[in-house]
């Protein structure tokens, strides 16, 4: 059966999208059908992100309107047959998108695929709104930083009271998954820990993704970190996410170097 | 691994980076970069094949590739032959 995921955050600039394009291409390359879907309207990012760019023709805001079938403006990713994109339009804006538009594409969606997340852009608007109504799944994305965790506070209470399933008495699962964190600088006192965001927020963790300069990395190159650096510490982090999402049950660590200084000599020549 | 690629400059993302956005922005900055003239401009394109041949609007495919000098817009319509099944023909627009 199939699985509607929001990546949702409340506060801009977390890492939605980097997320969005690293679950994706986690989960289809555990061998899942998965699209995932740009709701930022306006200003569109994922294609960016994905490599993805140049070989934009239709987007979502098209299939809505009808100019254009779902299957004309699915871009299937070069990498990975399995993973798909559908892209925001980047000349319109959110009001673009209709309640019974977005229901119809998220319908064909689930007849096609095992997985559907949708990026949604920042705020608390139609935009967002529309990202998270039909979600089976929340992922809150959350920086450990004060403006943040209190953004997605508040995405928490529309998550329980906006979408379809809180309308229609049932509950979406909502998960915290925790980006750009540094171990050592919440050790010494310099940053929220986990503990802290997990005990403000009081969702389940789904992973804590360590800061890490190969996420610039690979989207400078268009590339989703799972599959650019698949061995990077943030790249454990979001693979170890997909599958937990896939339903495995898996202890949490946060990937961390736990080498002397001669380890990590060593690993910077080897970079 | 060769002794000089050890010693070498490793391979900077950076420049990727700006490649990429050089091309995309240009193209965004451009009066025809809206998606809207590709719904036109496919819309018609089937018009004028529709008047002289029966297609499925299902079996049209249009595909983009946006590059530094050219793009090429690619629109693959599947033509059914009633006698030998069916044989694409493609008519391929750069601009």
């Amino acid at each position: 059966m199939s699985k509607v995921l929001v990546v949702t955050s409340g506060k801009g600039g977390v890492g939605k999208t980097t997320s969005t394009a690293a679950l994706g291409a986690a989960l289809a390359r555990a061998g899942k059908n998965v699209a995932i879907v740009d709701f930022d309207v306006g200003l569109r990012n994922l294609d960016l992100v994905m490599g993805a760019e140049r070989r934009v023709v239709f987007d979502l805001i098209n299939v809505i309107n009808g100019d254009a079938k779902l299957s004309q403006a699915l871009i299937r990713d070069k990498r990975i047959d399995t993973l798909h994109l559908l892209p925001a339009s980047q000349t319109r804006d959110k009001d673009a998108l209709t309640e019974e538009g977005v229901a119809g594409v998220i319908a064909e969606l689930r007849e096609k695929f095992d997985y559907i997340l949708c990026d949604s852009p920042a705020g608390i608007e139609r935009g967002a709104t529309l990202a998270m109504r039909h979600a089976d799944i929340a992922i809150v994305v959350s920086n450990p930083e004060v403006s943040s965790v209190r953004d997605s506070d508040r995405i928490i209470g529309l998550l329980d009271s906006k979408t379809m399933r809180a309308e229609n008495g049932d509950r979406v699962e909502k998960y915290l998954l925790v980006t750009r964190y540094d171990p050592v600088r919440a050790d010494r006192g310099e940053m929220l820990k986990v503990e802290d965001v997990l005990e403000i927020l009081s969702i389940p963790l789904l992973a804590v993704v360590p800061e890490s300069q190969e996420v610039l990395k690979a989207s400078n190159l268009g590339m989703p970190v799972t599959l650019g650096a698949p061995n990077s510490h943030p790249a454990k982090a979001y693979t170890d996410a997909a599958r937990r999402i896939m339903g495995e049950t898996i202890e949490i660590e946060i990937p961390t170097d736990k080498r002397g200084l001669l380890g990590k000599i060593f690993a910077r020549k080897a970079a | 691994m060769s002794l000089f690629e050890i010693f070498r400059k490793k391979k900077s993302s950076a420049p990727v980076a700006r490649e990429r956005l050089q091309i995309i922005l240009a193209h965004e900055r451009s009066a025809t970069s809206t998606s809207d003239i590709l719904v036109t401009l496919r819309e018609e394109i089937l018009q004028v094949i529709a008047k002289h041949m029966t297609i499925d609007r299902d079996k049209v495919r249009v595909s983009m590739d946006r590059g530094d000098d050219v793009s090429l817009l690619e629109v693959d319509v599947e033509l059914p032959l009633k006698d030998e099944g069916g044989e694409n023909v493609r008519l391929a627009m750069t601009g």
